[in-house]
């Protein structure tokens, strides 16, 4: 009995190391690529250049990193501290836990949640004000010729020529960060919402005629809306991009004192370039995250019916 | 009740000032209960827009269409309609394609799937109950096609040459089956082709349209016995006769 547990445990141990050599065999191209960029930028800064302030080295780089994640600091957003409710700290207590009702967290989360909260201010509002917009556009014809030219003139403008209204009419805080992104993410959503709707299939919305869907609001949320949603996806995707994008110049301005973007700049007048190099990557890997995130639960959940369809 | 009666039905296609085209010219037909109506006609003789018509997709300029009495001005669920092309919605999967027309009408949910399991076994495909429609061959859309409209319960089925982008085996075969649906279910259907053999082997009634301007040419009364041999002496006589009267349409 024992043994026969024994073998079956040993068979899985063996079936989980073949399993990671086999990825690490499929992957193996890329990953000595990564490796050896790395290796050449740590020979490069280490002795072609050696100076910190023109190009840290890999070990700078890992080094600010552990920083940044070591220092803690309190969690406040818009002015207000984030504390532990005093019903927990007093149940905790009885407990005989003793903590501190202040909720400290490392330097390096709180500039992720900032970033994150203006990020989603942004992309959230130009959802909600872009996705209905370009279904109307899309389905009716003449709120299309009465907008569509607003939109074209309103668009080319890039969306960091706004900051000045956005600090006018907002004010310094994470909404005026949040509206610059917001400009920059609403076109690919409203354009790409209106084509999506522009390209319905004539026999799809017949076909729902004659089986009694008349409305048009019953047309837009039963034919419409489905048959347009991967060409919406794919606006979400670019207007992700472009808002990402915009995120370092939003809190560039000082619309509040944590941020990627912002420690960008603030580490920059510090003369600190290795933790500058920090941001600029976290930035990067964080915006791939957010796009393979959203890739993988698009393609996996919502449009699982285009599989046979190539794109 | 499913009786058609099309009433003095004229169409024009307007493309701009100078040019249009008369699709329809003064069309008169009556269609009884449960019988089976095959149109045919060289290509661009109206057949189409008269079934669209009929479906209230598209609108007369002259004349009016009923169904039992009542004047037909848009499109309804007691008028099923199966498509040439593919009309399956593609983000549903097969069930809740079929389910689409019933829960439309409001009936609930519970009731409706019960239904919808009878058409999809109806129509022979109760293990394609959950895929999309991209897994299916062109025939099981258009089986499909054909259990969404009759899960409305129509009283008139509307076909629109269903089988034409399928190869001539399964064309044959869901020949078939229609027949086998029609004789079960009790209902009328007028069924557009331009395949002569097809009219000859499904119709009660095969009406003959002329090209531009489409008007009805001749109706002809098919006798035969069900189920019909494809190749017997009668068939083919009477598919030659057709054939010759098409010819001459053709190159007049």
């Amino acid at each position: 009995m024992v043994k026969k547990h024994l073998q079956i445990l040993s068979e899985k141990s063996v079936e989980i190391v073949s399993k990671c050599s086999s990825l690490i065999r499929d992957k193996s191209t890329e990953i000595i690529s990564i490796c050896s960029v790395i290796v050449l930028w740590q020979i490069i800064a280490v002795y072609i250049v050696h100076n910190k302030f023109y190009l840290p080295s890999f070990t700078d780089v890992t080094f600010a990193f552990l920083e940044i994640m070591a220092k803690d600091a309190r969690l406040s957003i818009m002015g207000i501290d984030f504390q532990i409710p005093v019903l927990v700290v007093n149940i905790l207590a009885k407990l005989g836990i003793m903590v501190d009702p202040e909720i400290r967290l490392p330097v390096l989360i709180i500039d992720l949640i900032y970033s994150l909260v203006h990020f989603w201010i942004g992309l959230l509002s130009a959802l909600i004000i872009g996705i209905p917009a370009g279904m109307i556009m899309g389905w009716f014809r003449t709120i299309e010729r009465i907008v569509d030219p607003l939109i074209e003139l309103i668009r080319p403008i890039p969306p960091l020529a706004w900051i000045p209204f956005a600090i006018i009419w907002i004010g310094l805080n994470p909404f005026a960060a949040g509206f610059l992104i917001f400009i920059g993410a609403v076109f690919p959503i409203i354009i790409n919402t209106f084509t999506g709707f522009k390209s319905v299939s004539r026999v799809y919305v017949e076909a729902a005629k004659v089986l009694g869907c008349n409305t048009d609001r019953e047309l837009i949320r039963y034919v419409a809306l489905p048959s347009a949603l991967p060409s919406i996806a794919a606006g979400i995707r670019i207007a992700m991009g472009v808002g990402w994008m915009c995120l370092v110049a939003a809190e560039m301005f000082g619309v509040s004192r944590n941020g990627l973007g912002y420690k960008i700049w603030h580490h920059y007048y510090l003369h600190n370039m290795d933790f500058v190099l920090v941001y600029m990557l976290l930035l990067g890997f964080l915006g791939l995250f957010i796009d393979r995130l959203l890739r993988y639960y698009i393609d996996g959940k919502l449009l699982k019916w285009r599989k046979g369809v190539v794109i | 009740m499913g009786r058609v009666k099309v009433n003095n039905v004229s169409r024009r296609f307007i493309k701009d000032e100078e040019s249009s085209t008369l699709a329809l010219d003064n069309v008169n037909l009556e269609v009884e209960d449960k019988e089976f109506v095959c149109f045919i006609g060289p290509s661009g003789c109206g057949k189409t827009t008269l079934l669209r018509i009929i479906s209230g997709l598209d609108k007369p300029d002259v004349g009016e269409v009923y169904l039992d009495d009542n004047k037909i001005d848009s499109p309804g669920p007691d008028r099923g309609m199966v498509f040439q092309e593919y009309s399956l919605f593609p983000w549903k999967s097969v069930i809740d394609n079929i389910l689409f027309g019933p829960t439309m009408r409001g009936v609930k949910k519970k009731n409706a799937l019960v239904e919808a399991e009878k058409y999809l076994e109806l129509v022979g495909l109760q293990q394609f109950r959950n895929s999309y429609p991209y897994e299916l061959s062109g025939g099981m859309k258009q089986r499909v096609a054909i259990a969404r409209a009759l899960a409305n319960e129509p009283s008139v089925l509307l076909m629109d040459e269903p089988f034409g982008a399928l190869d001539a085996q399964t064309r044959n075969i869901l020949q078939q089956e229609l027949l086998g649906i029609w004789q079960k279910k009790h209902i009328t259907i007028l069924f557009v082709t331009h395949s002569v053999d097809e009219a000859v082997f499904l119709a009660d009634k095969i009406v003959l349209m002329s090209a531009r301007p489409g008007k009805i040419k001749e109706i002809i009364n098919v006798d035969l016995p069900r189920p019909r041999e494809r190749t017997s002496l009668e068939v083919n006589v009477l598919r030659d006769r057709i054939l010759k009267s098409l010819l001459k349409e053709q190159t007049k």
